[in-house]
């Protein structure tokens, strides 16, 4: 086990959003300057406290999607409509507004270039945003270790860091980006259009045999149907590790 | 705990009376039941099941699932709080008190570090889990305890954030002294009292 993730207190502190990116109609990432950002290790989350001017306040969890070289830390957060805090963070915050963190939190759904592969990573929806740290990390890092994502989304407009994803299938060989489609497709769609099956692991998913490191994030019956059948494929139980994401009570 | 900051144009949305005033600070309320485990839910076939507790104990035990079964229940209605910070109100188990468990073993030590399939554990005093604070529940909502929610069985500490609540657990290891379990390795709290919000390590 991976020990010592989080180092004496985890104190709040105030970060800067210095830039916000419109992901998809529904999501935005936020880059937060943090003055005292201890660093963090991709696969880490961090908590978000608001507090309004009557003392009320509320406190959510959000995955950070920069890698570690990234003097930034950014966090995408998804819209939830009846959620409390992700409105807020999506359609009110704008840059050079204030809001309070505490960080980085969770040492076991990390991945660093010095853990090796095959790496496999299985996303579903915003799912992907802790899964794009790893990636972030390992291009930043150089790291050759060979690196599949099967990424499910809704449509093809639901698609988080699309343009980044080309890019890094484009520039690294060694990266394979997998898209599926499970709503609708565009025209001339060729990719996968339908849920994450057995079928679809045992085609993208790195043999057993290289003892590959998976890990899965997404809403529940994604992640458990995915650990599952990974299993069957012959994949150690240790070496899958799950996240559960998804709109609940964002 | 506040630093005096005031999130600009942030209203919150808060819980309605009474239900306020059950929630830990930083809670909200999640009509769901998210599931959250670290790994691939464990399968283990109830005739391979068993329960132990050994350890520090004059007596070590042990119950096949029927024997398990066999023992006393009882039906707890409680809140539970997840250190991700969801609650859920009034919710319904069948179990075992962990009073039923613990005693017939007479343990000596005052900790005790649950193990589970999938090689969770978690650490736990024996002062958090006796005395009608804690059970072994396999049944939820009138349901057996669904696999990804910690079927067949699993620990019930609703005092304390639901990572104590181990799922897949099988066997009580009481020990001397208190040591980290997996979540409190990688930097949360040793103990994890919601209502002192001891989240993390140093809280």
């Amino acid at each position: 086990m991976e020990r010592g993730a989080v180092l004496g207190r985890l104190t709040w502190q105030l970060a800067e959003v210095v830039e916000v990116v419109a992901e998809t109609a529904r999501v935005r990432s936020l880059a937060l300057r943090v003055p005292a950002w201890p660093g963090h290790r991709p696969g880490q989350h961090l908590d978000i406290r608001l507090t309004s001017d009557d003392g009320y306040q509320a406190q959510r969890s959000y995955s950070i999607a920069s890698g570690p070289e990234d003097p930034r830390v950014t966090i995408t957060v998804e819209k939830i409509d009846d959620g409390e805090v992700s409105p807020y963070l999506v359609d009110e915050l704008r840059v050079g507004d204030r809001v309070e963190i505490r960080g980085p939190i969770g040492g076991y759904f990390t991945w660093t270039a010095t853990d090796g592969g095959p790496l496999l990573l299985i996303g579903g929806g915003s799912g992907v945003v802790p899964l794009m740290a790893m990636l972030r990390h390992r291009g930043a890092s150089a790291a050759t270790v060979p690196a599949a994502l099967l990424y499910s989304s809704r449509t093809y407009d639901d698609v988080i860091y699309r343009a980044e994803l080309e890019r890094i299938m484009t520039a690294d060989r060694s990266a394979r980006i997998v898209h599926t489609l499970t709503r609708s497709q565009p025209a001339g769609w060729t990719g996968f259009r339908r849920r994450i099956d057995r079928d679809m692991l045992a085609e993208v998913a790195p043999s057993a045999a290289d003892h590959p490191l998976a890990f899965i994030c997404g809403p529940t019956r994604l992640v458990e149907n995915a650990a599952e059948t990974l299993t069957e494929l012959g994949y150690a139980a240790a070496r899958i590790k799950t996240e559960r994401f998804g709109p609940t009570g964002g | 705990m506040s630093t005096g900051f005031i999130s600009r144009g942030f209203r919150g949305r808060r819980a309605a009376a009474p239900d306020a005033s059950r929630l830990p600070p930083g809670q909200h309320l999640d009509p769901g039941f998210p599931v959250l485990s670290a790994g691939p839910t464990p399968r283990v076939p109830l005739e391979k099941w068993d329960l132990r507790v050994d350890g520090k104990v004059a007596r070590p035990q042990r119950w096949t699932w029927e024997q398990f079964l066999a023992l006393p229940h009882e039906t707890p209605r409680v809140d539970i709080h997840c250190v991700t910070k969801w609650s859920k109100l009034d919710t319904n188990w069948d179990g075992v008190s962990l009073d039923t468990i613990l005693e017939p073993a007479e343990p000596i030590g005052a900790y005790l570090i649950a193990h589970c399939d999938g090689d969770y554990t978690t650490n736990l005093s024996l002062e958090d889990v006796t005395d009608g604070k804690a059970w072994i529940v396999f049944g939820y909502e009138g349901d057996p305890l669904p696999p990804e929610h910690g079927g067949p069985a699993r620990l019930l500490v609703p005092h304390l954030y639901f990572w104590k609540s181990a799922k897949w657990v099988r066997r009580l290891e009481v020990v001397d002294e208190d040591e980290p379990g997996f979540w409190e390795s990688a930097g949360y709290h040793m103990r994890g009292d919601p209502w002192k919000e001891e989240r993390y390590s140093g809280d």
